[in-house]
């Protein structure tokens, strides 16, 4: 979907007065899958907020990445009722899977590895979300096959 | 599109609609929230369509995807109407059955029934399920019920009559007097009297003020305002719109999660109905009366729970709290007077103006009135939400309600209130369950979260657990929350790691009440209380990490060591190739070793090994 | 008037006041780190705190946001109060014990060896820079950024803001001398206030005036906005 600036400066101008700062801020994430540095300056330019207060915001909630994220995103639970159910061996699979630790992003900007503090799905814990999809009841050997299916399926759209 | 501008307009309606719906009709009801969607319960649904279809009966049978009734433990989760029965752990390969007996025959097949773990009883109906039964269902009486997505399905089963009563038939006071006199104390933990806050704001100068309701539930384990807005939201929109005619507001926000993207969804559907019913926006129910409500998503930060932090983040700014006086209802959103509620307590404001302030109170204790709702999960059988009278024992809702512990565990805690909240052990199972009983055992009723412990949980590394989680969630503004849980994580990983010291336990415990008294606002202000109830009730768990460098649960990784049990390893070698560090040796169909200096105690090999081979010491 | 007592004394103070103003009006010492009488109150250091009996028994409060209502007994010196500010300082001097002010303090309320230690940082994050930068001066060159236990004081990205007018308030409110001009501007001049580029704006967020400074002409920021738009775009995004 094109994303032009000007568009993005018009949106601004657009929501007017009630414009919310952390709304267009999350628009931009989830287009750009980042806070890219030129658009926080142009949302604070076209928005008249400080450039300081833009930054602060984008580093203060967690929602934010200043750097690009993976296309797809893996996030474990670590809520209370996962971690006694047996998060942590979850979430020490995929690091070693993905060689990367919660927050990171493979080399290849394929994958993000997240940890998630409740999604509310206590009942099926451990759970793991990758890309919207929730699966529940996570073992060590369903994260295996969870991410022999989600690397399969990524080597696939690269050739495309 | 029917606009209601009047109340005889709603009743009207209500009726037609009623009138439309044959309570004989075939109608299959499917739990489509978070939960059972996160168990297949979508491919489920889409297959029984198609089957239905296929079938030739789509016609004759309507499908339903409601939200969560709470039986998580047991989804997905149907019940066949008009007969009631209720099915769970549907598969896919349950459908064609389904459709060819139960549907098209009556017939109730065995596998897909409850079976009490305990007498062994089968149990068909829903409304028998003792999981239900033990319940008193008052806000959640809907989700499972209704299409959450459907206002008609809302106001078919009484909705928006509260609305018209409390515009037509009484004064903004007297609704306040009538919530007042309910009794109804704040549910998102804070247990402050909801009339006395409403009356607070109204009482406050000013013609621009706002409501707002607080979804920003974070409390690792609680998902019952998650539930009510995916699986009812109008009652939301329904108490919010009936406080704010009442204080005086025309603006109201509600602050959702970004993690809830169900919730939020359900909700905008839910407030566009309502405005093209003329149920919100411009002169609802045709009583002059200008309200609307805006979704603000939140973006990953647990403090913004806080009423000050929350408003902060509405207004664009970072979610720092800021002192208090003033309070929201002087001085809130852009300085104007505002009332903050949580989810449950908004859902139950539609109850109590059609009931009537004694039905509230006609449950409850003297000073908790009303039900509540827990969300049961951790070491418990019957993992879900339950609604239950204010006062209930510990001892019944864990084991009455929630089916006792699995496995044949020992009860150990029960942890109550999130992060902010204490644990309760054993010798006060009996505790009832309200705001004072708990606050006097160092606990807090808290926004719902319930999680069970037994006997395999480590206390001390429950409490370093939720620190962990408060040094990632804290603010960082004031001195004692920034680096007094800094420096009480710190001490307690020591403890985890076998490095613990003489006076670290007091310590904690000096830390943690400065902490609770000095903080700015209360995230610092509870999230010492995990520590200190564990202190308080398991010392002796904490002095065996310090004094033995033991941990008697076996979980914290610097006072375990995995062995191979060389009489049952078969050498299958399972274990050595996923070793993630290679400290496992051994040639094929030969006892494997672990090497106890390379090894980082993972788990992996004791989760892989299909012959229980490997122990834990 | 309203009528208060302060550690047995009876004052009088004129409504809105604060308890820690009204303290100060009578020479009455309590002891804060990020109080300012130029700025709003901002709660974050808890030194100012006081315990306080309003009804519902005995409180502590931060006395540089709290009301005075009439007959509000105050205590400045009590236990509570002393064990308070002796665990807010001991837990400053984890990371700041070189710190002068921190150390006077320990000093004054018989505070030792912190029990924990921390990295040092001249920083306290009493916010009073930030504060004032928007508050008072109105020009926000620099913010509070990431959170919890990362909080620190910064320029937007790290480098050296070009919103900043040099005007030394920061280096002038600061308690510890953790700021210093060339943290913000990068040690060299890159501001000549009558060839600057600023534009007077009202803050959409909080309605304070704040001088905008022009970035870079809008040609080149659409430009480069749409590289990254390209960029992402070419590795797929959904």
């Amino acid at each position: 979907m094109d994303f032009e600036a000007r568009e993005l400066a018009e949106t601004i101008e657009q929501n007017g007065a009630d414009a919310s700062l952390i709304s267009i801020l999350e628009e931009i994430q989830g287009r750009y899958r980042y806070l890219p540095q030129e658009a926080m300056i142009l949302v604070s330019e076209r928005l008249g907020v400080p450039l300081s207060q833009v930054y602060s915001v984008a580093t203060f909630y967690h929602a934010f990445s200043l750097v690009p994220r993976g296309r797809h995103t893996i996030s474990v639970c670590t809520g209370t009722a996962c971690h006694v159910r047996g998060a942590v061996q979850v979430l020490n699979r995929l690091e070693t899977g993905l060689g990367v630790r919660p927050g990171e992003t493979t080399r290849d900007r394929q994958f993000t590895l997240e940890t998630v503090n409740c999604l509310g799905c206590c009942a099926l814990g451990p759970v793991v979300v990758l890309d919207g999809e929730y699966e529940g009841q996570m073992t060590t050997k369903k994260v295996d096959k969870l991410m022999k299916r989600s690397m399969h399926q990524a080597a696939g759209e690269s050739d495309d | 599109m029917i606009e209601l501008r009047s109340q005889r307009a709603l009743i009207d309606y209500r009726q037609r609609i009623q009138a439309t719906t044959d309570p004989q009709q075939r109608r299959i009801r499917v739990c489509d929230g978070t939960g059972c969607r996160a168990l297949g319960s979508r491919k489920v649904l889409a297959l029984l369509q198609e089957t239905l279809q296929e079938a030739g009966l789509a016609g004759e049978v309507e499908v339903v995807p409601t939200g969560c009734p709470g039986f998580c433990e047991l989804g997905p989760l149907f019940t066949i109407d008009p007969e009631q029965i209720a099915y769970n752990r549907v598969g896919v390969d349950d459908i064609p059955a389904i459709v060819a007996k139960t549907i098209a025959q009556g017939e109730i097949i065995d596998g897909l029934v409850f079976v009490d773990p305990v007498t062994g009883q089968t149990i068909i109906h829903d409304n028998d399920l003792p999981f239900y039964t033990k319940q008193m269902r008052r806000v959640l009486e809907l989700n499972g019920q209704i299409d959450p997505t459907s206002i008609e399905d809302y106001i078919a089963h009484g909705g928006y009559v509260a609305l018209g009563t409390a515009l037509y038939e009484m004064a903004p006071e007297h609704v306040i007097e009538e919530v007042k006199r309910s009794g109804l104390r704040g549910r998102g933990g804070a247990g402050f009297s909801t009339g006395t806050k409403w009356h607070l704001c109204r009482q406050s100068p000013g013609d621009v003020k706002y409501v707002i309701c607080n979804a920003d539930e974070g409390d690792p384990g609680a998902f019952m305002d998650r539930s009510i807005l995916e699986g009812n939201p109008h009652s939301v929109v329904e108490g919010m719109t009936i406080g704010a005619h009442a204080i005086g507001a025309t603006q109201g926000y509600v602050y959702i999660r970004n993690e809830y993207p169900l919730a939020v969804q359900n909700l905008r559907i839910a407030l566009q109905q309502a405005r093209e019913h003329g149920l919100l926006g411009d002169d609802i129910l045709g009583f002059g009366f200008d309200f609307d409500i805006e979704i603000r998503v939140g973006s990953g930060a647990f403090v913004c729970g806080e009423e000050t932090a929350l408003m902060a983040s509405i207004e664009g700014k970072i979610g720092e709290p800021r002192p208090r006086p003033p309070y929201p209802a002087q001085s809130g959103l852009w300085g104007k007077p505002t009332n903050i509620n949580n989810v449950k307590t908004w859902a139950n404001i539609p109850l109590i103006i059609r009931n009537g302030a004694d039905w509230f109170a006609s449950v409850g204790t003297e000073k908790s009135k009303g039900t509540m709702i827990f969300s049961l999960v951790g070491k418990i059988r019957n993992t879900g939400l339950v609604e239950v009278p204010m006062g209930i024992s510990l001892r019944e809702l864990i084991y009455d309600v929630g089916g006792g512990i699995p496995g044949g565990k020992g009860f150990k805690a029960a942890q109550i209130g999130g992060p902010s909240g204490g644990c309760i052990p054993k010798e006060h199972l009996d505790v009832p369950v309200d705001y004072e009983s708990l606050a006097a055992l160092g606990a807090i009723v808290g926004s719902g979260g319930l999680v069970v412990t037994d006997e395999d949980t480590c206390m001390v590394d429950l409490a370093r657990y939720f620190l962990k989680f408060t040094q990632e969630e804290s603010c960082g503004k004031c001195v004692p929350c920034r680096v007094g849980t800094r420096a009480m994580l710190e001490t307690l990983e020591r403890i985890c790691a076998g490095r613990g010291r003489e006076g670290d336990v007091e310590y904690l415990v000096e830390l943690g009440q400065e902490v609770k008294r000095s903080s700015l606002c209360a995230l610092g202000g509870t999230v010492p209380n995990p520590v200190l109830t564990t202190i308080r009730y398991f010392r002796d768990e904490y002095e065996a990490h310090v004094y033995d460098k033991k941990c008697p649960a076996k979980v914290c990784k610097g006072l375990i060591t995995y062995e191979v049990v060389a009489a049952s390893c078969t050498g299958c070698m399972v274990c050595a190739r996923n070793c993630p560090v290679g400290a496992i040796t051994g040639e094929k169909k030969q006892p494997h070793v672990i090497d106890p200096e390379v090894c980082t105690r993972c788990g992996v090999c004791h989760a892989l090994c299909n012959f229980d081979a490997i122990t834990v010491h | 008037m309203l009528h208060i007592a302060i550690d047995g004394q009876e004052i009088e103070t004129e409504a809105g006041r604060t308890v820690l103003e009204a303290a100060r009006e009578h020479a009455i010492y309590i002891p804060t780190l990020c109080y300012h009488e130029a700025m709003e109150p901002f709660g974050a250091c808890r030194l100012c705190m006081v315990e306080v009996e309003a009804g519902r028994g005995r409180q502590l409060v931060a006395s540089c946001a709290y009301p005075c209502v009439d007959g509000l007994i105050v205590h400045t010196n009590s236990d509570a109060v002393l064990h308070s500010r002796r665990i807010t300082v001991e837990l400053l001097m984890a990371s700041s014990a070189h710190v002068p002010i921190v150390r006077q303090l320990a000093d004054e309320l018989g505070v030792g060896e912190p029990r924990f230690a921390m990295e040092r940082n001249d920083c306290i994050l009493c916010g009073l820079c930030v504060r004032a930068c928007h508050e008072i001066v109105g020009v926000g060159a620099i913010s509070v950024i990431d959170r919890g236990i990362e909080k620190k004081v910064s320029p937007p990205f790290h480098i050296a803001s070009n919103a900043c007018i040099e005007c030394g308030t920061c280096v002038l409110v600061c308690p510890t001398g953790a700021i210093t001009l060339a943290d913000i501007t990068g040690g060299a001049r890159t501001v000549h206030p009558s060839q600057s580029e600023f534009e007077d704006v009202d803050c959409r967020i909080c309605g304070h005036h704040y001088l905008a400074p022009g970035f870079v002409d809008h040609a080149t920021l659409f430009a480069k906005v749409e590289a990254v738009a390209s960029a992402v775009k070419g590795e797929g995004t959904p």
